[in-house]
């Protein structure tokens, strides 16, 4: 029998110790703190009221009210504008005030993840960037898209075991007259409307209990760094991700579960752009249909940019081929502006999503071929030239 | 040095030629020299659970567990046509961060893109084609997908509201009540003064520089976009 000495074992393991520096982080938030004392960089911290939320382990992590400045999804503002809208909406409705800004660029996540034509510096330098304008203007960011919510974490835990990575950033930063600052939570906005939850519910004018719904949970929301997201053990006894769904849930709406609700969507980054066959078939043969046979919902809420793009897209080539498909597919923002009465075109802004959702808003009680004659006379100012844009006084008009 | 077990894919099947073993383990030391590398490796239990959760798996020839497996083996054969073949079939979604062993398989994919396209692989070539005026668009607007984007004939397979969209474009957008939002081009209007220091960063971390590679012509349309921008600001590059 060859007996293998103990050291050579211990060599072949050493490659993959995990030392204590490299467990994943408990508490952000508590480093970034420290590494401020240290002067290494700015947290910019909250200063209005917030509510107090648990994440995966148990963590408590808090989420302004008010005073947000809006991180926007470029897939968000440029294909689902009702999505960004609606976010919007509901904060002026709550009366919470916010800065929706122009310095602000894309996290430029989406094309990270699907060319690579980027590296950890400057992804962390552009992260860095949008925080340090959003800390000169006072607002405290709320990231609208599940990607640039994971990756800006990823960028965080980066600049917290990385000391050079940290120096280069804060380099790039002085050359543009900036400091490298990071929030002292990073909140996507599912997480407020999760938070505020009761209070939109307080506002609802539209009933929705006999609205059966299943939730896709964002990949990049709950598994890239996944021990910043928000849990809750009222909600899938603290097994699954609670946005979207208690926030259905405290609408009224009948929340389904169905088998492969762990699975992404199929989006893929660069496959929903160049490579789209296996976008639509994993987003039906995976997703939709699943829900459709187990769960036969009226709509799939999610909250992510790429989510609502993939499931609602990919639909109309498998109606072709007479799959079972056909379901609505909205943000939780849109669901909820609908339930406290927002308009499904004006600000919704249904037209611009291709699964059918007429369905369902006969199932909330709104008369959509009204409203869309509403929409088109408004359209009609907007050519005649007795207005150059629509404001927010119109929409509610 | 050629290990038969290695390839899993028949070389003579690639569509890639071989490379001598000092390029192979020059550019493995490339993957292994990024700093995130030691936080997404701890070795493999061979459990399969990162495969099951993969929906590049389903659909491709693909598995994480060959790419952390091959990784922690630093099988360099097989590193090397992984970087031909696989990585970029992979969703980067993190399913597979689910790992009991918490590695990352995604993020080491990630890495062996960025050596990939740092150093002009086929793969990373190809993987690209089609994919120039997304880059061009996020790197010189500041913002990834646009509204005039939805043409029918670039996604003829999202239905006919594309056209709809593509048609009413202009007015459809100046009816968004937000302000930021009245623009075709871009996703949201992006402060001048904002684009400038997005510029910056590209040419200052070398993030610009790493297309040369992979699509010359882009990266001097984009060098001259930038270059151009910062001289009227009297700015140096």
């Amino acid at each position: 029998m060859t007996t293998i000495p103990v050291e050579a074992l211990l060599r072949k393991k050493e490659h993959f110790e995990r030392g204590a520096d490299r467990r994943a982080l408990e508490d952000p938030r508590a480093e970034l703190l420290a590494l401020e004392a240290q002067g290494e960089l700015v947290v910019q911290k909250m200063d209005r009221e917030a509510m107090a939320m648990t994440t995966k382990y148990g963590r408590e992590k808090r989420i302004q009210k008010s005073h947000l400045w809006h991180h926007k999804s470029c897939g968000q503002c440029g294909h689902i504008p009702g999505y960004s809208t609606s976010i919007f909406w509901v904060m002026r409705k709550l009366g919470y005030d916010y800065h929706d800004p122009q310095d602000q660029t894309s996290c430029t996540a989406w094309n990270y993840y699907a060319s690579a034509t980027s590296n950890a510096a400057a992804q962390a330098a552009v992260a860095v960037r949008n925080f340090a304008a959003a800390e000169q203007t006072g607002y405290f960011p709320l990231i609208h898209c599940g990607t640039s919510y994971g990756h800006y974490k990823e960028v965080r835990e980066e600049l917290i075991r990385h000391p050079e990575l940290r120096a280069e950033v804060r380099g790039i930063m002085a050359r543009l007259g900036k400091q490298l600052v990071l929030p002292e939570e990073i909140i996507h906005y599912s997480e407020w409307f999760f938070a505020l939850r009761h209070e939109i519910a307080a506002k609802q004018v539209r009933d929705v209990s006999n609205v059966v719904v299943t939730v896709h949970p964002a990949c990049h929301y709950y598994k890239l760094v996944e021990g910043d997201a928000l849990y809750d053990p009222e909600i899938y006894g603290g097994q699954r991700t609670a946005v979207v769904t208690g926030l259905a849930q405290a609408l009224g709406a009948e929340v389904r579960s169905y088998s492969t609700w762990f699975d992404c969507c199929g989006f893929g980054f660069r496959h929903i752009l160049v490579q789209r066959d296996f976008t639509r078939s994993f987003a039906t043969l995976r997703k939709i249909e699943v829900m459709k046979e187990e769960a036969d919902p009226d709509v799939v809420l999610t909250h992510d940019t790429g989510c609502v793009t993939t499931l609602d897209k990919s639909q109309f080539a498998a109606k072709a081929h007479d799959r079972n498909v056909g379901v609505a597919v909205l943000s939780d923002a849109q669901f909820a502006a609908l339930a406290m009465g927002a308009h499904p075109y004006k600000v919704c802004q249904l037209h611009w999503h291709s699964a059918d959702y007429r369905p369902l808003l006969e199932k909330m009680g709104i008369d959509h071929e009204q409203a869309w004659a509403e929409f088109q006379a408004d359209i009609k100012r907007l050519e005649s030239g007795e207005k150059r844009y629509l404001d927010w006084d119109d929409v509610d008009s | 040095m050629t290990q038969p077990d290695a390839a899993y894919k028949a070389r003579d099947v690639t569509g890639y030629a071989d490379v001598p073993a000092e390029t192979k383990e020059h550019l493995f030391e490339q993957v292994k020299a990024d700093p995130r590398y030691a936080d997404y490796l701890y070795g493999c239990y061979e459990c399969g659970i990162c495969v099951a959760v993969c929906p590049s798996a389903r659909f491709y020839d693909f598995s994480p567990r060959r790419i952390a497996q091959a990784a922690a083996r630093e099988d360099v054969d097989l590193i090397y046509q992984q970087m031909q073949e696989d990585i970029w079939e992979c969703s980067q979604c993190f399913s597979c961060v689910r790992c009991p062993r918490g590695n990352n398989p995604g993020g080491i994919i990630t890495i062996m893109r960025e050596v990939a396209i740092n150093n002009g692989l086929a793969s990373a070539k190809e993987a690209l084609v089609g994919y120039s005026r997304i880059i061009y668009k996020i790197m010189s607007t500041g913002t990834q997908v646009s509204p005039d984007m939805l043409q029918q004939d670039a996604f003829p397979d999202w239905g006919p509201e594309t056209a709809d969209v593509s048609a009413n474009l202009d007015l459809w957008r100046r009816a968004l009540p937000p302000e930021t939002l009245h623009t075709t081009s871009t996703g949201w209007k992006v402060a001048d003064s904002t684009l400038i220091e997005l510029y910056l960063i590209w040419l200052h971390t070398g993030a610009l520089d790493m297309i040369s590679g992979v699509d010359p012509s882009l990266h001097a349309i984009l060098q001259e976009v930038m270059e151009e921008r910062l001289e009227e600001e009297g700015i140096e590059p």
